[in-house]
């Protein structure tokens, strides 16, 4: 199975309880990958508030992944 | 050369200005933003800054880019600090210069405003009872 590099900020970071890993998973699209994480950790955020970025450029939910891409989601910016 | 920059200590504020001298340049602006002592009324010890910094780095020259674009202006450069923050700190700063002072205070707005919409960067307040939270601020001043 394709493996993907994730890393996790903000409140996701806090409720996945770590700042990234590697995760094994047959999962096809980027939309399909945030939601197995929202089963897996519970993730309060919806996706229409969320953006994706697979290797440090922003990508559609639709974006396919493929072994070894690295993967973000976005929760709403607070910056500034 | 970025001239976006993600800074996990603090930086020399008079070296950045001095990077947008120009010879044809006669007017500068810069924007600030400053640890506030309160968050929706809630005293704060301090704020804690994290970014994703490839992405914040690259979306940060593109905001730079279409402000170069939209307005007229000679140059211009931003920086947003990670870490934590105490109250009158410097979190964000941007300056432009340009030949005529109008477009300074334009491009500012433009660049801020986009900042806080678009780059990725989290802050988690602090406050002064021990909690601590992550804010969800998008696009609200």
């Amino acid at each position: 199975m394709p493996r993907i590099e994730l890393e996790y900020f903000a409140q996701l970071g806090e409720q996945a309880g770590r700042r990234s890993e590697t995760r094994e998973t047959s999962v096809a699209t980027a939309a399909a990958l945030y939601e197995e994480l929202r089963a897996a950790y519970g993730f309060v955020l919806p996706p229409e508030r969320i953006r994706v970025a697979v290797n440090a450029a922003f990508r559609p939910w639709t974006q396919s992944l493929k072994d070894g891409d690295h993967v973000v989601f976005i929760p709403p910016v607070s910056g500034g | 050369m970025n001239r976006f920059l993600i800074a996990d200590s603090p930086v020399d504020i008079a070296a950045l200005r001095e990077a947008l001298l120009r010879p044809g340049a006669g007017g500068f602006c810069a924007f600030e933003g400053w640890v506030r002592q309160t968050n929706d009324g809630r005293p704060v010890s301090g704020i804690e800054y994290e970014a994703f910094a490839p992405l914040a780095t690259s979306e940060g020259q593109a905001i730079l880019d279409e402000a170069l674009a939209r307005f007229d202006i000679t140059a211009t450069l931003a920086m947003h600090r990670t870490g934590y923050l105490l109250v009158g700190d410097i979190a964000v700063w941007i300056g432009v210069s340009a030949p005529h002072r109008d477009a300074t205070f334009k491009a500012c707005r433009y660049i801020i405003d986009e900042i806080k919409a678009r780059v990725p960067v989290w802050k988690r307040e602090h406050y002064v009872d021990g909690c601590a939270e992550w804010v969800e601020c998008h696009l609200v001043g």
